[in-house]
């Protein structure tokens, strides 16, 4: 039985150092046959050492394209990247050579994914697959790169790692499975690690040891951790900072604290109204109305405005501020508080 | 919203619940499940199939559900769940066990009784792109039902009474022939409550149903399924992992673990004081919403993975996991019964801990 521990670490919004993944304006897009779909539009983070950045969404919104976009793995057709600079240690990733992001790939970035079962190769042993990453990147032998798996499996919490080095990815659970996706993502001792939904097919009790385990290694790092989910208790637990995305762009950005306590744009405030809460039964839920948008037709305007309880329309808007014909920036709105929507001041009640 | 579909309200009796709003409705047993079990046999060989073992996903459950009333089912995966909801409708015949409708035996109904008893007990699916015919319009999917049960709507009004259902659960009547592939995750949802709706159930079993959904539009279809509730006096078996959900939608939670019922109870008594040590494991590890709330829990961790059911530890099936275990523990299996917490839990040492922080804010 352990406590939790507090998560107001001193890890914390980073140490105030300079980031070391910089997303800037950055655009993905799709050209399929019939339409043009415009998954992310102009997003622009950045993550310091040590900090955990949540990225919010629902499905669709772009959340795990951008993540797609950084690390160099989008299938380029039928994605192309229009705009934007992705910096990292000083280096634009888009305008490397294949050669040079491969490099930083694994030492430098690293990702896990939901479904740690189709992205494990099912013919090759977990041990080998892991150790690729010592052959492919520091040139060791099969015999040490798998003495270094079972090591880094240890790390992992995986129980009986040196008999188990040689199984198959069939033979684990699915959250032994989700540790061997973590073992090689931390492998290099990567500075950045992006976790793409890393446990939302796993049970709640398997998805605690899972959050609880990348937290700790967290701390024995100090890498920077990019959390993508959809899930707002996750984000609660474990992130120092959150950016809230709709139909492809970040619609708020603050500290986890302040944006879950008090929301600055409608849209995290109706996601925060609608989903039940365990600590309480609660009355009716307040559910957003309508579907997201098709992101081959994004609503003019606030991409969210069909769906907005707080829309201003024509005459009841401000001058230069109709929800159905400006796009409201993503402005500051308080210190420390981002919020793409023209009435965010209402929102937060200031 | 006026009633549209007026016919359908014709299955309901006294509307139990609003006698009594706070209290769990008391209405007579509708489903009562008893010993439940389903083993599924483990073959080897391709000619000759020879069993050697069984996995026993459901292994003795115990179960009743009340007119009007919700009775959220929580449980991890593997734990037997959707067995039980297959059962109930009858697509898998059970083991040993019975389950009684209204008194009768499931098992024992034949011909005309087991084809009322599959009208009046219903599902919905998790998965709404699975679950639904890509080549049947959404109108053939609704009324589907009816070629099977045609004394519900009279052949010639069925268009209106599809298109009447549809607006009932939030379709655009006009979609009526549109394919399912036209309408998105949530609207799909709808289509599958619709055509459950249509054989105007007394009973729906829920399993899973918004699980696949975003949070956003998951609150829609909660909402739409506690209208319905109202409407209808349907009574839901809610079939989920999201013990939040579950809290939210149900009268009463029964939690599953390994094919058995571990705890059963009022919301309250099973959110507010859980005595079972995995249900207390189960709602410890549960993320909370609240800035300000975190960090306040013990957070049990459990350690290991669930055994497989196909050889299920002796005597108390969480033994092998929990740190409250003792030698009875192996020998003898606890009953799920009242030890003193106000609630049955199937533990030998059973203790009520509160686990979730209260939310005063």
């Amino acid at each position: 039985m352990t406590t939790l521990p507090s998560s107001a670490s001193s890890v914390r919004s980073g140490d105030g150092s300079s980031p070391i993944l910089s997303v800037e304006d950055l655009f993905v897009e799709f050209r399929t046959r019939e339409n043009l779909v415009n998954a992310v539009n102009g997003i622009s983070y950045t993550v310091s050492a040590g900090e955990t950045l949540a990225i919010l969404g629902e499905s669709g919104s772009g959340k795990s394209v951008s993540a797609q976009a950084i690390m160099g793995i989008l299938d380029m057709p039928p994605a192309r990247i229009p705009n934007g600079e992705i910096w990292f240690e000083g280096r634009n990733l888009l305008t490397l050579p294949a050669e040079e992001q491969r490099k930083i790939r694994g030492p430098g970035i690293s990702m896990i994914f939901q479904d740690a079962l189709s992205s494990l190769n099912p013919v090759y042993s977990v041990g080998y697959q892991i150790g690729e990453m010592f052959r492919a990147h520091g040139g060791l032998s099969k015999k040490d790169a798998k003495q270094r798996a079972v090591e880094l499996m240890d790390r992992v919490r995986i129980p009986a790692a040196a008999q188990r080095v040689n199984d198959y990815p069939h033979q684990f659970s699915g959250g032994m499975r989700q540790r061997v996706m973590i073992a090689m993502a931390i492998a290099l001792d990567p500075r950045i690690l992006i976790a793409d939904e890393p446990t939302t097919a796993l049970d709640v009790t398997v998805q605690a040891q899972v959050m609880d385990l990348l937290k700790d290694l967290q701390r024995e790092t100090g890498m920077g951790l990019v959390l993508i989910t959809h899930d707002l208790g996750v984000v609660n637990e474990v992130a120092d900072n959150v950016a809230v995305m709709y139909a492809g762009r970040i619609v708020e950005r603050g500290t986890v604290d302040e944006v879950f306590t008090k929301p600055g744009h409608p849209y995290t405030e109706g996601l925060l109204n609608s989903v039940p809460q365990v600590e309480a039964k609660g009355g009716r839920l307040q559910p957003i109305t309508g579907q997201p948008p098709n992101l081959s037709r994004i609503p003019s305007g606030c991409p969210f405005h069909p769906r907005c309880p707080r829309r201003r329309l024509g005459a009841e808007a401000l001058p230069g501020r109709d929800c159905a014909g400006d796009r409201p920036p993503l402005r500051l709105v308080v210190p420390g508080r981002e919020a793409a929507c023209h009435y965010s001041e209402e929102v937060l009640g200031v | 919203m006026s009633d549209p579909t007026g016919a359908t309200a014709s299955s309901q009796t006294a509307d139990v619940e609003s006698a009594l709003p706070p209290a769990p409705p008391q209405g007579e047993p509708l489903l009562e499940i008893r010993g439940l079990k389903k083993h599924f046999p483990l073959t080897q060989g391709i000619v000759f199939k020879r069993t050697i073992g069984h996995v026993r996903a459901v292994d003795g459950v115990d179960l009743t559900l009340r007119r009007g009333e919700t009775l959220g089912l929580v449980g991890e995966s593997g734990c037997g769940k959707s067995t039980v909801s297959k059962l109930l409708v009858a697509l898998e015949k059970p083991t040993d066990g019975s389950i009684l409708y209204k008194g009768r035996d499931v098992a024992k109904m034949g011909g005309r009784a087991l084809k009322q008893y599959r009208r009046e007990v219903q599902i919905i699916f998790q998965d709404p792109y699975a679950s639904l015919n890509p080549r049947m319009t959404v109108g053939d999917i609704v009324a589907e039902g009816w070629s099977v049960h045609a004394d519900i709507a009279p052949r010639k009004g069925r268009l209106q009474r599809t298109q009447e259902l549809m607006d009932r659960v939030g379709l655009n009547p006009d979609f009526v022939n549109r394919y399912p592939h036209q309408f998105s995750g949530g609207q799909r949802q709808r289509i599958g409550i619709a055509r459950a709706l249509a054989l105007q159930p007394e009973v729906i079993v829920c399993d899973e149903p918004v699980s696949a959904l975003d949070v956003s539009v998951q609150a829609q279809v909660v909402n739409l399924l506690e209208d319905l509730q109202d409407d209808f006096g349907l009574s839901y078996l809610f079939i989920a992992h999201d013990l939040s959900v579950v809290r939210h939608i149900s009268d009463r939670v029964a939690v599953m673990y390994l094919g058995s019922v571990v705890e059963e109870g009022t919301d309250e008594q099973v959110y507010g004081s859980p005595s079972h040590p995995y249900t207390q494991a189960l709602l410890s590890s549960v993320p909370l919403h609240e800035p300000a709330l975190r960090g306040q829990k013990d957070r049990i961790l459990l350690h290991g993975d669930v055994p497989s059911p196909a050889d299920p530890p002796s005597g108390c099936r969480f033994r092998t996991r929990c740190w409250k275990a003792q030698d009875i523990c192996a020998v003898e299996s606890p009953a799920l019964v009242d030890r003193g917490q106000g609630h049955p839990a199937a533990c030998h040492f059973a203790e009520a801990r509160a686990v979730v922080p209260v939310d005063v804010g």
